[in-house]
């Protein structure tokens, strides 16, 4: 008997750790499934986009879904919105979800006038709610701004604004900090961390770049059509120079991640990997000092 | 007769009421057609109108409901189209609207006896028409303003970006169709204001100006309807007076605003330099 239950902890031990266990960020709230996909499968002109992928979101959750170009991102968070439609599998969103969509890019029609006050108040906020939400997403008095003259940086704070008037319980960021130079980027991804804490909302973000991303989510999903590898990533907010090195290094970060597949998940791989590209990193970091 | 100079209201109030109330409507709607590059489907919609007519005159109907008639089926079968085939929808309309047109001259010449105002179709005939050819029409702009001040919000939604309202739990699809449904009873109006030829200026013109000035969707919606009020009643004048063609003359008034817009906007430009 006693062998019996031995045998049985070590079983349980060495069996695959649930997601939830791995994901979840706070261990003492039972925080709710928001979003769960099983078997997701989309098929476009015989071409597979995106193979049996698994995926689960609990609120307070934020997944990074990261992959090279073509990997089947926005197909994915197409089909968890339910924009496009599985060819197998299922995707089960809790009743009544609200989301704040932010896509990836706002190509705004040049010949429709529109001023950022009247964009948000497409979501049915009044003039008191959009000026709070302007002042959480650090853009204060934009109100007037006609939306075709806000900087990049400025339209993606200006779509996260709309997306959080929803107030979702789940925020779907398709590249985020798309148009972003780099501190701002960095920038963003920190508020958006905040912005999960503050409204303990689910956040499911897409990304190309494993290294900003990293300090600011709980799970990280490396998607090529199919799931490579899924986990938590190494807390890395520990190291700001790290952080900031990588974030300057788009195109080798791609690169390093896509070679990180073939080692499953383990991240402290992709460490390593990085550092070896030093000599470069530090000229581009110095080159940015120029800026 | 006695003096050509006196505007005959017994005989101009029902042109006045009729031209306006298109223009009023085509203003909004005009925008919608800018915004989302409608003009082709709009010019479709007008080859289209010919078939409407020709079955108009086979089942002794009213034309306006024939042409709304076609528009519709013609809306409905692009929107069936573009879900199911490759084909770009320009190429689809290039397809619909030609084989449209054809049937309606093959149609035409089929007809015994036929006696088609091919002026009045091509330009319109504000001045000749009745009280019951303004009630058909008032009715119409009335299911027309109806849905526009109903769907507005959605409009500028999709307009804005189809994925973000559909995230915000809109029926793209749907708003879509009935934004070309709109636009198949705009076409059917503004026939008998501008003719088949004209129609898809008397929305594209205005919308065009008022978006140099406007700050906010609602504002270039609210000019443009003013801009198209201004040239019909410019156009209407214009007619009574010099005897020109009545629906070449209301286009005429929005293409010379167009020009002075341009060169407005170019001086305030200039002056904020």
């Amino acid at each position: 008997m006693g062998q019996c239950a031995i045998i049985a902890t070590l079983l349980h031990l060495c069996r695959p750790m649930p997601d939830h266990a791995l994901t979840s960020p706070d261990p003492d709230t039972a925080d709710r499934l928001l979003l769960s996909a099983r078997g997701l499968c989309v098929q476009a002109d015989g071409r597979t986009l995106l193979d049996r992928i698994d995926l689960d979101l609990h609120e307070g959750e934020i997944v990074t879904v990261i992959g090279p170009n073509g990997a089947g991102k926005t197909t994915l968070l197409k089909a968890l919105l339910g924009f496009v439609t599985p060819t197998a599998g299922s995707v089960t969103r809790s009743d009544r979800l609200r989301i704040g969509y932010m896509p990836q890019k706002l190509a705004l029609n040049p010949l429709l006038p529109m001023t950022v006050q009247r964009f948000l108040q497409q979501t049915g906020a009044d003039r008191t709610m959009i000026r709070q939400a302007l002042q959480e997403t650090g853009i204060t008095g934009l109100q007037q701004q006609s939306l075709h003259r806000v900087s990049g940086g400025e339209l993606q704070r200006v779509l996260l604004a709309r997306a959080l008037l929803r107030q979702p319980q789940l925020l779907v960021l398709d590249e985020p900090a798309q148009g972003v130079d780099v501190c701002g980027q960095a920038d963003l991804y920190r508020l958006i961390a905040t912005l999960r804490d503050r409204h303990h909302c689910g956040v499911l973000l897409v990304s190309h770049d494993l290294h900003l991303v990293m300090a600011a989510t709980d799970t990280v999903i490396c998607l090529n059509q199919h799931i490579c590898c899924q986990g938590r990533p190494e807390h890395v907010s520990q190291h700001p120079e790290y952080l900031q090195l990588f974030g300057r290094q788009l195109a080798e970060d791609i690169a390093v991640y896509t070679h990180h597949h073939d080692h499953d998940h383990d991240l402290h791989g992709n460490v390593t990997g990085g550092c070896q590209h030093g000599s470069t990193l530090h000229t581009h970091h110095h080159g940015c000092r120029h800026d | 007769m006695t003096d050509a100079l006196a505007i005959d209201w017994q005989l101009l109030w029902l042109p006045f009421a009729a031209g306006i109330g298109t223009a009023l409507l085509a203003g909004p709607l005009g925008c919608f057609v800018v915004w989302q590059r409608m003009a082709y489907f709009g010019e479709s919609l007008a080859h289209s109108a010919l078939l409407g007519v020709a079955l108009g005159l086979w089942f002794h109907l009213p034309p306006a409901l024939t042409v709304l008639g076609t528009g519709i089926a013609l809306a409905l079968l692009l929107v069936q189209l573009q879900q199911r085939s490759r084909f770009s929808s320009d190429t689809l309309l290039g397809i619909l609207s030609h084989t449209l047109l054809a049937a309606g001259l093959v149609l035409l010449a089929a007809l015994p006896n036929l006696r088609v105002d091919l002026d009045a179709l091509l330009f319109g005939d504000l001045l000749a028409v009745s009280a019951r050819d303004v009630t058909l029409l008032a009715l119409l702009l009335a299911v027309l303003a109806v849905c526009l001040w109903r769907l507005w919000q959605p409009l500028i939604a999709i307009t804005v970006h189809e994925e973000l309202a559909s995230a915000e739990g809109i029926h793209v699809a749907r708003v879509r169709t009935a934004l070309m449904l709109m636009m198949a009873i705009a076409v059917a109006v503004a026939m008998k204001v501008v003719g088949v030829l004209l129609m898809t200026s008397l929305l594209i013109i205005p919308a065009a100006i008022a978006q140099r000035f406007a700050r906010s969707p609602e504002q270039m919606a609210v000019i443009a309807s003013a801009i198209g009020v201004l040239a019909v009643i410019g156009g209407l004048l214009l007619s009574w007076f010099a005897n020109s063609p009545v629906g070449p003359s209301i286009v005429l008034f929005t293409g010379v605003f167009f020009l002075n817009s341009l060169a407005f906007s170019g001086l305030r430009h200039a002056g904020q330099h």
